[in-house]
């Protein structure tokens, strides 16, 4: 029997996500967000369920396919809302953008759009906690793509040489922009990859949220006692196409059909209907508080300001005053 | 005190990680092989092998793994054997290390220290033997120091530890033998330019493994009745154009040594500089005096012909008078 707290939680965080997204996409047409702006439309499941095995001492690493991964990690919407918009009281000033949140109170160091970049900076993270005798997990996020990236081979070897706390998290949406995942690695059996390095492995369906939440539990709890690093593959899918240029020639409408009909937010709003967890009304409720944090985030950034171009020059470097005596 | 290049900036390592227990050392066998150019040797008995870490032949991997430790509380020094080495880790350093700051608007700051070896002089052709050292002077958000002196080795490396941003040094092949007698070993700062040798006809500006032949010619011109004043940049970024300013002001003449190709060089970068901000200065067209625009050859002969020499220091600092070269 699912508990009915966390079924709750966990619905409500998709709709938020899954809410926030459209009205993203509806913004960018309307020319408020630019740049690009990848959705994760399809896969709330994954960062739902697994974020919040997470404590606050923990760190997050994700890719430019993050708005999902930084409003679970509590930042306001109200400032990745700003972000996106480019204004100043945007989560990162207004020099990132969609690709680059970050939130340092929070430990989410991003927001990285080198597809593989994360993974040696989280390995990296792991090895200071484990140098500085630290019980913290270090998630990092990436979609299957990175796979075939030479700084995946290099931080799985490491974290596993070196038993770095690592938590890989593997987002399999099958496709690494327009390229299918059986076009694009030859071992397409993403633990026995994981395994090949000698990392615990473990495979989930993301279209399951209460699964990702298990196994990202297990995950964790395997890092705090036992240590090392562990990998888990999230078998996923994302409806939208990859980015908003993304004309969709690579997969026929039918395949993204019969993955839509295992979207993440139906399953579960049917099976905690059939469990009796929520009611119509509940998922009104969720539906009209997600409406009105958007809302409220949309108000944000439209009342924010852009920085003066004058501070251009800001951020490259610290400041002079803040440096140790040299 | 007698003592080398090479010992220098085994001095500096040691003497950080002995008042901060923070600093590590990473990279390709800095522990049981001693280092490379044997930076190193002795640091694994005194500080072991959790503190001078052997990492696999993976740059971008233990580079990246550097900077997300020096986000974390540890103060990473990591050596990359050599700069052409370090071409596959600069995804590390150009799109994380450099960007970090900027992108998350001022909140992470990354106080990485990346040690390389540059040059050439050594027959080893072609993969082990240039100088990419404008590479990374073209990159905002990192420090680039090219130590010339022993004391510089040391003190340019116990400074960089306490700067709060990226840090690049320079360290070039022909210096590690480099001797000097210093009365004691101190933390030099990394902000300045130095004039190596005072003159009044003739400015010539260099860096690194090139400072030597460069005070070399200056002696030589000195017996011609042509007084050099000698620049050692020591920092390429950001360049110290005051230094450079004010010599031109008293010389009205400007050589520029630099063992990086002519194409795309920062001796290029300098003469810009100086006829930006110094035109009217001038007497004389600025010269250079670079690498020639091949791959470095293996045979010794070929090599040097290849490469910045006294005799064509010399050459372009008479040209400048109206001389004919030798």
């Amino acid at each position: 029997m699912t508990d009915q707290g966390l079924a709750r939680e966990l619905l409500r965080d998709m709709i938020r996500v899954r809410r926030m997204e459209e009205k993203c996409a509806e913004l960018y047409s309307a020319g408020k967000i630019r740049g690009f702006l990848h959705l994760y439309i399809g896969e709330e499941g994954v960062a739902t369920g697994s974020l919040r095995a997470l404590g606050a001492d923990d760190a997050v690493v994700a890719t430019y396919r993050e708005h999902a991964h930084a409003l679970l990690r509590g930042v306001p919407m109200t400032k990745i809302m700003a972000e996106m918009f480019g204004k100043q009281e945007g989560c990162s000033g207004g020099r990132g953008g969609s690709m680059h949140l970050f939130d340092a109170s929070r430990r989410f160091y991003g927001g990285n759009a080198i597809v593989a970049g994360g993974l040696p900076l989280a390995t990296g993270l792991a090895f200071a906690d484990a140098q500085l005798k630290r019980n913290r997990v270090t998630a990092c996020y990436f979609g299957e793509g990175a796979i075939a990236e030479g700084a995946f081979h290099e931080s799985m070897n490491m974290a596993e040489l070196w038993q770095l706390p690592v938590l890989f998290c593997c987002e399999n949406n099958r496709y690494a922009m327009g390229t299918a995942i059986d076009r694009e690695l030859s071992q397409v059996d993403l633990t026995a990859k994981a395994e090949s390095y000698r990392v615990p492995a473990a495979s989930a369906d993301g279209m399951d949220v209460l699964a990702c939440n298990a196994v990202m539990r297990q995950a964790v709890e395997h890092i705090r006692t036992k240590g090392g690093p562990f990998f888990i593959e999230f078998r996923t899918y994302r409806f939208r196409p990859h980015s908003m240029f993304d004309p969709e020639l690579y997969r026929d409408k039918a395949e993204v059909q019969t993955w839509r009909e295992r979207d993440p937010i139906r399953l579960f709003t049917e099976k905690c209907t059939a469990e009796g967890l929520v009611n119509d009304d509940d998922i009104a409720a969720m539906e009209q508080a997600a409406a009105t944090e958007i809302a409220e985030a949309v108000d944000y950034a439209e009342a924010g300001t852009w920085e003066d171009v004058e501070t251009l020059g800001r951020h490259v470097t610290t400041p002079a005053a803040a440096e140790g005596a040299a | 005190m007698k003592t080398t290049y090479r010992s220098a900036v085994h001095d500096a390592i040691a003497d950080a990680m002995r008042a901060d227990e923070t600093v590590v050392l990473l990279g390709e066998d800095v522990g049981r092989y001693g280092g490379t150019y044997a930076a190193s040797k002795g640091l694994l008995a005194e500080f072991g092998p959790e503190r001078i870490r052997d990492t696999p032949l993976s740059e971008l991997g233990f580079v990246g793994i550097g900077i997300g430790a020096s986000l974390n509380g540890l103060r990473p020094i990591v050596e990359v054997m050599t700069v052409n080495f370090s071409m596959l880790a600069l995804d590390q350093i150009v799109n994380t290390a450099a960007a970090l700051r900027h992108m998350s608007g001022g909140q992470f700051s990354v106080p990485v220290v990346v040690r390389m070896a540059t040059g050439a002089g050594r027959q080893l052709a072609a993969q082990h033997s240039h100088s990419l050292e404008n590479w990374y002077a073209h990159i905002p958000g990192i420090t680039v120091l090219a130590p010339a002196t022993v004391a510089d080795a040391y003190g340019m490396l116990r400074t960089a530890l306490t700067h709060p941003d990226p840090v690049v040094i320079f360290e070039h092949v022909a210096l590690y033998n480099l001797g000097d007698d210093l009365e004691s070993l101190e933390a030099t700062d990394i902000r300045t330019a130095a004039v190596r040798r005072s003159g009044g006809d003739v400015t010539v500006i260099t860096y690194g493994g090139c400072l030597p032949k460069a005070l070399e010619a200056a002696e030589e011109l000195a017996r011609g009745g042509i007084d050099c004043e000698v620049i050692d940049l020591r920092v390429l970024r950001p360049l110290d154009d005051a230094t450079m300013l004010e010599s031109v002001r008293k010389t009205h003449r400007v050589v520029v040594v630099d063992e990086g190709w002519r194409t795309g060089s920062l001796a290029g970068e300098i003469s810009a500089r100086i006829v930006e901000q110094g035109f009217y200065e001038l007497d004389a067209p600025i010269a250079r005096v670079c690498t020639a625009e091949v791959p470095i050859p293996y045979a010794k002969h070929l090599e040097q012909a290849a490469l910045p020499q006294v005799d064509g220091i010399v050459a372009a600092v008479r040209g400048l008078f109206g001389e004919s070269p030798r």
